[in-house]
């Protein structure tokens, strides 16, 4: 494997008594697209201005490409930032704003003048160079806030959550087309977000950040498929938890229910109390798979592509989603009783939280 | 209520109503008398009649030229120094006041707690010939043993500069505690080192202060007569020192007048020209 872009090695950065960042270790691989994902408060920020250079770590050191730059000021690095509020120049017309690092580095004339043209046109903001960022709409100074970053052509791009401020709509439209500025440019991106779905969409492998620490990384596929923690299965999308204890190598009883099989690579050897994990559009309705429950329904939503069910069991309330393939509704109604099913495949296992519950 | 709401497009207006009749009252009206009274001629004793005297003006110009040049000389070189001072004092309170800002702009804005007049005195005293300052300038050699500070041009203008500081102070301080300190760090993330962010971003984005500080402390150091009256000696009066006499203790009037007026011309044209040079989109932010 090639020098990953970004490494950090045991970084840690305390603020007064605050310990925003704990002992964080992180490799980056060149030319991917990766997510920081978290709650409020859980470092992302933090994480991210030690990368650009404006917080220096309290402990650990920071390798962009070979080069170790602690203490390096955030001028010197080949990196650019795409800030939260933009911090869009507003007594600079467009075109300035986006010529601006070019400028720092002696780019003049006609090569500057192409540059940046060029990149205006990539994010769709051709011919509106001479205008005020005051006179453009959140998602166009968003695009400015882009183009201006990427025009230097930096080792890695950061973004902290450069999409919180746009509606729905644009978020979903400008997620896609970071995406494919980022395959076409072929930089490294660090992303930050504390959207899940976010993340899911456009990364390529995601952190997953809780109190200052990384609980898992891996790719979106891995993440879902496989948390690690109660805690990442929570974090990202809907997971049914059922508490257990290990009663065999491919097996788990339930504490208020049968004796259900998982894989024994989700198992991985543990032993003692256990959380087996269904994400809802893997369970059935009905008896068609080797572990099952028995239940009542007692709440139902049409959410248009699919519909969820609550299942009242004795493990518990869980949660059911059922594609909605044919028109109308599924056939099943509240108050009936059904019987949930699942294969020892599509589901996971966690170390049970018990205290948190 | 009704008739409010029936001539919505009015409201404006009612509410500009109180100032504008202020102004008129205060503003235009004496302005309009002082126009009257500058083309007037005669003496105190026999009385004054309006005679359209232009020449008035005339006299003003020719005879007292020195005078004005003097008057813009000491308030350029004044807002300049003030505006040396001012900067970096308002920078550092603004950026690294923390929480000792409000403190600190009190500090500033102490001074008017005291009359301007008494302030004056008070360098008067500390400037005097037997005074510290002089002593010690006088031992260490930086003045000869006869060289004084009172009633020089430098005394002049010093007291002009520091009775008109905080006006320029303020003004730049406010214009850099509203800026958006991430902009510094996107200059600096976009490769620019701390002086060429303070050159490319921070700097333009206070022009705005400046320039109201500068038009706050030209304007009314061009026309003062307390700093040259206490500070100097007739060779550096003023022109607002010749229209004071001239008012209070020569009462020529329609000369006095006159003066005013021109004083007050120039004045107009220059800030004119300085609004063309800057940009008025720097005076309106
Ligand atoms: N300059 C600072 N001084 C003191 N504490 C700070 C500072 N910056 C961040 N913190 C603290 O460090 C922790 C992590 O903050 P950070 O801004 O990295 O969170 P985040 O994950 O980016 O959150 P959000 O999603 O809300 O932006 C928080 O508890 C915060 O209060
Ligand atoms: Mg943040």
């Amino acid at each position: 494997m090639s020098t990953p872009d970004v490494r950090l090695v045991d970084v840690t950065k305390r603020f007064d008594d605050v310990v925003a960042v704990d002992d964080l270790s992180l490799d980056v691989e060149s030319g991917s697209f990766f997510a920081l994902l978290g709650p409020s408060g859980c470092g992302k920020t933090t994480t991210l201005r030690m990368i650009g250079g404006f917080e220096q770590p309290s402990e650990g050191c920071i390798f962009l490409g070979e080069r170790e730059v602690s203490g390096l000021p955030a001028y010197k690095r080949d990196v650019n930032t795409v800030f939260q509020s933009y911090a869009l120049f507003p007594h600079l017309s467009v075109f300035e704003n986006v010529a601006f690092g070019l400028r720092r580095r002696s780019v003049r004339g006609e090569t500057l003048r192409g540059r940046v043209e060029a990149m205006l046109k990539i994010v769709g903001l051709a011919g509106m160079g001479r205008r005020k960022p005051r006179q453009l709409s959140g998602g166009q100074q968003q695009r400015v806030a882009l183009a201006r970053a990427l025009v230097n052509k930096p080792q890695v791009l950061l973004l902290d959550e450069p999409l919180g401020a746009l509606d729905l709509k644009l978020r979903k439209q400008m997620q896609l087309e970071l995406k494919a500025i980022q395959h076409d440019v072929g930089i490294t991106f660090i992303h930050v977000t504390h959207d899940q779905e976010e993340a899911m969409t456009m990364a390529d492998r995601i952190a997953v950040m809780n109190d200052g620490r990384i609980e898992q990384l891996g790719t979106p596929t891995e993440l879902y498929e496989t948390p690690a923690t109660a805690y990442v299965a929570g974090f990202l999308g809907v997971s049914n938890l059922i508490h257990g204890t290990v009663s065999g190598s491919d097996s788990v009883r339930l504490d208020r229910g049968p004796e259900v099989r998982v894989s024994a690579a989700a198992l991985n050897g543990r032993t003692g109390h256990v959380a087996v994990g269904i994400r809802p559009e893997k369970i059935e309705l009905g008896n068609g798979q080797p572990n099952a429950l028995e239940g009542k329904i007692v709440e139902q939503a049409y959410v248009g592509v699919a519909t969820q069910y609550i299942v009242e069991t004795d493990c518990g309330r869980l949660t059911v989603y059922r594609q909605n393939a044919s028109p109308g509704l599924n056939g099943a109604s509240p108050g009936d009783r059904t019987t949930l099913s699942w294969s020892p495949d599509s589901s996971f296992v966690v170390d049970s939280m018990e205290e948190s519950e | 209520m009704s008739f409010l709401h029936r001539h919505r497009n009015l409201t404006p207006y009612l509410l500009l109503a109180p100032g504008l009749l202020y102004l008129g009252i205060f503003f235009v009206v004496p302005l309009g008398f002082l126009l009257h009274q500058s083309l007037q001629s005669g003496n105190f004793d026999v009385g004054y009649a309006f005679t359209w005297a232009w020449g008035n003006y005339w006299d003003a110009i020719r005879g007292y030229r020195g005078h004005f040049i003097r008057s813009f000389e000491y308030a350029a070189i004044a807002t300049v120094l003030a505006l040396l001072f001012s900067y970096p004092l308002a920078y550092w309170i603004a950026f690294r006041g923390g929480r000792w800002k409000n403190l600190l702009l009190l500090f500033i804005v102490a001074p008017f707690f005291v009359t301007y007049l008494i302030r004056t005195l008070a360098w008067e005293t500390i400037l005097a010939d037997q005074g510290p300052v002089v002593r010690v300038l006088r031992d260490i050699g930086i003045l000869g043993q006869d060289g004084r500070l009172l009633a020089t041009s430098f005394a002049v203008v010093a007291g002009i500069t520091y009775n008109f500081l905080p006006f320029m102070a303020l003004p730049i301080y406010v214009s850099l505690e509203q800026m958006d300190g991430r902009l510094i760090e996107a200059a600096q993330d976009l490769y620019a080192s701390k002086w060429k962010a303070f050159v490319r971003v921070t700097l333009p984005l206070s022009l705005p202060g400046v320039v109201a500080g500068t038009l706050l402390t030209f304007i009314p150091a061009a026309g003062d007569f307390i700093n040259a009256q206490l500070l100097g000696s007739p060779r550096n009066h003023m022109i607002g020192n010749v229209i004071q006499s001239k008012f209070l203790e020569l009462t020529d009037y329609p000369a006095a007048a006159a003066m005013s007026f021109v004083l007050m011309a120039v004045i107009l044209l220059m800030v004119a020209l300085y609004a063309r040079a800057v940009g008025t989109e720097k005076l309106t932010g």
